[in-house]
Parts: C-alpha cells; structure tokens; sequence
C-alpha cells in the first residue's frame, strides 16, 4: 500500500491527509489504541515464536496431556499433551498469514479488475463485471467449498478460497470510485498536460481510492479471517498438527466437558484478534471516512 | 409491479446459466474424474483403461465439452443432479431432506436475529449514549467480533455442560432451539449495527421533528414515523446477510449435529463425492439468487418510491 504512494509523481495534487497525520488522528483514540496494541503484540509474538516458545508445539507428551493451567504449562496441555501456549503463540504466525495472503489476493486482484472495468472500454468493464456478478451470485460458503473441492483441504487452499471470494467486493468498489472521480478537473488537467492513460490510471486516480479501499480492508478483513478459522474448524482448512488456532478448537471439541481450556485458548485468541481489528477499524474508519457515523 | 417481478425474474436466468456454467466447470477442474477414481487399483493398467474408456464413453466424458455441458444442464432440468459416488444414490434424494433442515435452521436463526437486531439497534438508536446504548453496542461489537464455532461451543458449555439445562443432543423443537438460538444471535450482532445508524441518521430528519411537533406518541414516532424509513437499509443487510447465514449454519450444523446441508458437505468433501458437493452449490447458489430476488421485490414492498421503470 504504501509503495504506491510513493510511486505517485510528485507535481500530484497534494494530498490533505498524509499518512503521518491519519496515524496521530488514530493514535488519540482509544479503540485504536487498544486494538493497535493487541495486533501489535500478535505481530510480535508471530515474528518471535521460535525463540519465546517455552515448549516445542509439536511435541507430543502422552503422559501430560489434558492438563488444566499451570506453573509449567501457562495455558495448560491438549489432547495430546502439547503445550497450549507454545501452539497460540505460533497460531499468530498463521493469523498473520491469513490476514496477508488473502487480503492481498482480493484486494490485490480486485483492484487491478476494478481499475481496468472503470477505467477501460465498454467491453473490458461488462466482461469484467459480468464476472463478478457471477461470483457474487454464489453464497461466501459455496464459492470457498467448491475452490476446496478443487484444491484439496489445506491451509492454503482456505486462504486462497476466501481471498477470491472477496474479489468482486473490491472490484465494484474501485469501479464506483473511478467511475466517479475519472471525469474530476484534476483528472482532466492530467489529460490535458498530456499525461498517458496508464499513469493518469496509476498515478492520479488511484491515489485517490486508496482511502475507501483502506476503509473496506478494515471490514472485510476481519470477516475473511474468521471465514478461513472457520474452514479449519470445518477440516477444510489447515490441517492437524499445524497449530492454526481454528483447527486447535476441533482437537478440543470432543473433550469439551473436562478439558475446556483446550478449546477455550484458541477460542479466545481469534476472539481476541478480530476484536482487535474491529476496534482499529471503526477507528480508522472515524478518521478516513467521516460522513460515516461510527457504528 | 408484475411487470417488474417478471422482468426481475428474467434477468436472474443468464445469473442460473453462469452458475451451471461454473459448477460444470468445477467438475472439469477436479484432478481425477469419478470414472478414473472407480476402478484405480482395480486391474492391470490395459484392462482399466479398456474398463475406463467404456465407461467415459458410457457417461459421455469423451464428447465436447458443449455436448456435456448441454446434457448436464437437460439432467438438472429434469431434477437429475447425478449419482453419489459413495451410497450410489441419487444425489437429490441425499441432498433433499437436508436440504429442508437447513432452511429450518437458516430461516429460524434470521427471525431470532431480525427480533433482537432491530430491537436493540431501534433501542439503542432512540436512547443515544445512554447505558444501553453502550451495552447494544458494545455487545454486537463483540459479536461481529465472535467465530461462530467458538461460540457454539461457548453456548454448549454452558447450557449442555454447567448448567445442564438442555441435553447436549436433545430432541424435538429444543433441538433447533439451540443451534438457532447460537446462529441467530452471532447474526443479530451486524443487524443491530445497521438499524442502530439508521435510526440515528432518520431519527435526526425534520419529518421526524415535524411529527413530534405535532404531538405524535413517540412510541407511534419509532414504530410508524422512523422504522419504515430505516427497514430498507435492514433488507439491504438481510440480503447480504443471507450468505453469511448459510456459512453460519454450516459451521452450527456441525457443532449441533444438526443433520443440513452444510454438515452432508464437509462429509462429501471428505469422501470426496464430488457429485454431492456440486448439487450442493447448484442448488444453495439457485436458493441464494431466488431469495435475493425476493428481497429486491420486498424493496418495491417497503419503499413504494423506488421506480423499476428501467427494470
């Protein structure tokens, strides 16, 4: 996101937001606050997981498994007898990833496709959206589990599937967007000095949608995380052992009655996690988007 | 008004063809067709490829593509939807009595959302900052927040597990109570959100202000004066929401043991039965197209000034 801000040509009309002064906005505000900490803190276990870990989140300890909270095991055991808090620390790096991979697969694909139909000729923008009429015409759920029935259940499979889901959301989104701003006078001006269509394309519209795209990544993030979470729970995303933390609830269901942490530790993190980006999003939204009253 | 529906009604058909289009070319993309799978293993390499190009010839895998497609769409006309790899059976008798279920649980879960979605968000509009507002809000910020399955077990522990109020598999009307109960509320959380600013938006209106000049009741004012105005960003909502509900109930289904749809997916996922997969999505995508057509038509219902002259 931030590469192309600086790819835009400097003589462009000067932005009245700059992203420094979006992070002080959102840095006076409690949500965000609270929910930037949290996600920072995720971030950083995800890139320090191998070297805090207390145990090995894959080792297998049959004689200690199933045990509650304790001194040596923070989060107590599994099913297995693997160390819990070992296994949520690392389930941030796939949190991460998910987050990564499928936000950059719809928004990146959505908004290249969104671009070309607003910008390009009648029929790149029907072909194009004609598409994506049809993908939308699928239930979210459908679409993944036939991406799934393809591929193959893998953690992969989940990311790839929710990220194209997503796509057409992207797509009509950027298309509005330059649709409505293509024909502005400074877009015009552009024209005029002679400027190309690829970098009146690139380097004056796009700028100017990189706002509400951001304002939507911070909805449909969320919503694509715990879709793929979800997948894993379903066994069709990532699977056993990988400590991704919806495939860790599964392993607990059948020892819900005894063992509750085993289930309510990853619960909690995805719980915890999302919330997290909720609050940062409402937040960024009250910042970038403020004819939206915050909801 | 039947104008519209029916020309509503046609534009949904190129949306069917691109959704058969789709699901026939899903089966092309699977890395090894039924035929191949039903006698790998089974004989010497000559004899099962003899026994597989017979039976391709059979099912009509060695024509083009267009003739394939132009008889599987002939099949699904004729409710024909192919055989299930794995019980052998039509995939419409497998897919049918679930397929009910989950309407059952979809439909049941939207009126426990639409009630304590519309309610709260009205509630929390009308009673701007004050306590309630903050607990309605703070609480669908926590469910938007909430995986379903994570709840679900939540829900289980509590009333199956501590409490033992219900039976972790009960029978008759609580066995949907729980399972609707659990997806209703995780999809009441979005609801609530919506009413909640529309509300505010319309309850700022000078209609509004005219209309409590007058000295309408203010119960009159929220349920006759503002509630109408905001139930079209609800059915907006809804319309959208019909696709995360089936997501949900897939997730609940497994949870519950509630024997739909979504839970005979995961199934055939895992046997790999791609014929019942593909029914599947045929026939979810088929409801989901049909039932955001009757909310388009709901619109006209609610809101008599949007003009469908242009179709």
């Amino acid at each position: 996101m931030s590469a192309t801000t600086i790819g835009a040509p400097a003589e462009d009309t000067p932005r009245p937001t700059g992203w420094r002064w979006i992070l002080a906005q959102l840095l006076r505000q409690r949500q965000a606050q609270l929910g930037g900490a949290v996600l920072l803190l995720i971030l950083l276990c995800a890139v320090l997981a191998p070297v805090i870990v207390p145990f090995n989140p894959l080792e297998v300890d049959a004689i200690h498994r199933l045990q509650p909270p304790s001194a040596t095991h923070w989060l107590g055991t599994d099913e297995l007898g693997r160390d819990l808090f070992s296994r949520i620390l690392f389930g941030a790096r796939y949190f991460v990833l998910i987050c990564a991979v499928s936000v950059s697969i719809s928004a990146g694909s959505g908004v290249v496709l969104g671009l070309l139909a607003g910008a390009g000729a009648y029929w790149t923008d029907m072909l194009i959206m004609r598409a994506m009429d049809i993908i939308l015409a699928f239930p979210f759920i459908l679409l993944i589990l036939a991406v799934v029935a393809i591929l193959g259940p893998s953690l992969w499979t989940a990311m790839i599937a929710v990220g194209i889901a997503g796509i057409p959301s992207y797509a009509r989104l950027v298309r509005g967007q330059v649709l409505a701003i293509k024909h502005e006078d400074y877009v015009e001006a552009m024209r005029a000095i002679g400027a190309g269509e690829k970098r009146i394309l690139f380097g004056t519209v796009f700028p100017n949608v990189i706002s509400p795209i951001v304002v939507y990544i911070s909805y449909a993030m969320p919503v694509a995380v715990l879709s793929a979470s979800a997948l894993s729970f379903l066994g069709l995303g990532a699977q056993p052992p990988l400590p991704e933390w919806g495939a860790m609830v599964v392993g607990g269901r059948a020892f819900l009655r005894t063992s509750w942490w085993v289930v309510a530790s990853p619960g909690l993190a995805i719980f915890l996690a999302i919330f997290s980006c909720n609050l940062l999003g409402n937040a960024l939204r009250d910042v970038l988007d403020p004819r939206s009253a915050p909801r | 008004m039947l104008g519209y529906v029916l020309r509503r009604l046609a534009l949904t058909v190129p949306v069917i063809v691109g959704i058969l289009l789709v699901t026939f070319v899903i089966k092309s993309l699977i890395p090894t067709d039924a035929v191949t799978a039903m006698f790998q293993g089974q004989a010497t390499e000559q004899e099962a490829k003899v026994a597989i190009d017979a039976m391709r010839h059979r099912f009509g895998l060695d024509q083009p593509w267009y003739v394939q497609f132009g008889r599987y769409v002939g099949g699904v006309v004729q409710g024909d939807f192919g055989i299930s790899v794995r019980t052998r059976r039509p995939v419409l008798d497998e897919i049918g009595f679930r397929y009910l279920k989950t309407l059952e649980l979809t439909f049941s879960a939207l009126g426990v959302a639409l009630v304590v979605g519309v309610l709260s968000g009205i509630i929390a509009a009308y009673r701007r900052d004050s306590w309630m507002d903050v607990t309605a809000t703070t609480i669908s910020l926590f469910g938007i927040s909430m995986p379903a399955f994570f709840f679900g077990l939540l829900v289980i522990m509590v009333f199956s597990v501590w409490l033992k109020v219900l039976p972790v598999m009960p029978r008759g009307w609580t066995a949907l109570m729980l399972p609707a109960a659990t997806l209703g509320l995780i999809e009441a959380a979005p609801l609530a959100r919506v009413t909640r600013s529309a509300m505010l938006e319309i309850l700022g209106r000078d209609h509004i202000r005219a209309a409590r000049a007058k000295g309408v009741p203010e119960r009159a004012l929220l349920l006759r004066h503002a509630l109408p105005n905001a139930l079209l960003a609800v059915a907006t909502i809804v319309g959208l929401q019909i696709g995360s509900l089936l997501g949900g109930a897939f997730i609940i289904e497994v949870i519950f043991g509630w024997r739909g749809v979504g839970d005979l997916a995961v199934h055939a996922i895992e046997w790999r039965d791609f014929a019942i997969t593909q029914g599947i999505i045929l026939i979810g995508s088929a409801t989901f197209v049909m039932l955001n057509l009757v909310i388009d038509v709901l619109y006209t219902w609610i809101d008599p000034r949007i003009d469908y002259g242009s179709g």
